[in-house]
């Protein structure tokens, strides 16, 4: 029987077990997740990760030998980004007499996602470099990232500052709309997908497919929007 | 579903290259599914033959975000002595942002209705 070192020092190289482990650590957050009716509390991404830390931590397992296995999943956003096509396509009826207000939602969204985390930034004396990395936070990933580097960010900080603001978007978006009485999902999707992109857009397709629909629409038009705002608000707001 | 697969892959390899082409400011996935919406419009046919597998894929969007999150984690000293601060900004900012956008999607939703009728 080979000693347990050398089987670690095996695995360790492979992307098999780091793929296994995050497919694993899904299934248990999903399936707690479901089990208590998807309470928004219970974000299958953040349980997830609370998950697979310590598992990381525990076997001194670094980041990268990590997404040397888990990119094959990160891959995947790619086609699931277009994917979006269908249940846009599914609703193009509805999209068709709400064009106005997806449009005049879209503007105040992305505005206030940018303007107010700009004005916060300033309030909280914050450094200018966190400033600027904190302005794109709403949009999806790789546009948020390009503006922060464009803008004079640091782009490992809007990373981290992208997924929690996906993740505290997913979380707060079903007891905000429930206690503001809003029962249109158009409109309940359509506020996440701006102000929480992806990670916001996976939650309200868990809640419902409509407000999922409306929830990739607004993901998607505010990566144009907020590429073109972000520059223009910096100059304006600081 | 590997016809399915190549189909979007496909869409997001052609908004890649324009996107690269052009030097758009737009990430290529965005552009590839302005591409498969024209596509489904070309030939509408097409959405039942995609539906099986992009309805797994959209099931278990948050799944893909996982890596990602897991890197939050890894990068948390980057939040350094700002820590809080930026926990506070984001929470009052995501809040605020979904209200001004929901706010005036259903205002918006009221007056082109009261047009229309």
């Amino acid at each position: 029987m080979t000693d347990v070192a050398s089987l670690w020092s095996y695995l360790a190289t492979t992307p098999l077990i780091w793929l296994t482990t995050t497919i694993l650590a899904y299934l248990v957050a999903d399936g707690v997740a479901r089990r208590l009716g998807n309470p928004p509390w219970a974000n299958p991404v953040l349980m997830s990760v609370l998950l697979i830390a310590p598992v990381l931590w525990l076997t001194q397992t670094d980041y990268t030998t990590y997404f040397d296995g888990a990119q094959f999943i990160h891959f995947l956003l790619g086609p699931a980004t277009v994917a979006l096509a269908l249940p846009l396509w599914d609703n193009r009826d509805t999209i068709r007499t709400s064009v106005v207000p997806i449009l005049l939602a879209l503007v105040a969204g992305s505005f206030v996602a940018a303007g107010s985390a700009i004005l916060l930034a300033r309030a909280f004396d914050l450094p200018m470099e966190v400033l600027l990395s904190l302005a794109p936070k709403s949009t999806t990933a790789p546009v948020a990232l390009g503006i922060s580097e464009a803008i004079g960010g640091i782009p490992a900080l809007t990373a981290v500052l992208v997924i929690l603001t996906g993740i505290i978007g997913a979380v707060t978006v079903t007891p905000l709309m429930n206690i503001l009485r809003i029962t249109d999902w158009r409109a309940r999707g359509f506020a996440v997908g701006v102000a929480a992109h992806g990670i916001g857009t996976a939650r309200a397709f868990q809640v419902n497919p409509v407000a999922g629909a409306y929830a990739g629409i607004a993901m998607a038009l505010n990566a144009l929007l907020t590429s073109l705002i972000v520059p223009q608000l910096v100059r304006w707001l600081v | 579903m590997l016809q399915t697969l190549g189909l979007l892959l496909g869409c997001q390899l052609l908004g890649e290259i324009t996107v690269r082409g052009f030097g758009l400011s737009i990430p290529g996935p965005v552009l590839g599914l302005a591409l498969l919406v024209l596509l489904l419009g070309a030939i509408p046919t097409l959405a039942e033959r995609l539906r099986p597998t992009t309805a797994i894929i959209l099931a278990n969007l948050s799944f893909l975000f996982v890596p990602a999150g897991v890197g939050v984690i890894g990068n948390f000293a980057v939040l350094s002595q700002d820590g809080i601060a930026l926990l506070v900004i984001l929470t009052l900012s995501t809040v605020l942002s979904m209200l001004a956008a929901v706010g005036t999607f259903i205002c918006a939703r009221h007056v082109t209705e009261r047009w229309t009728a």
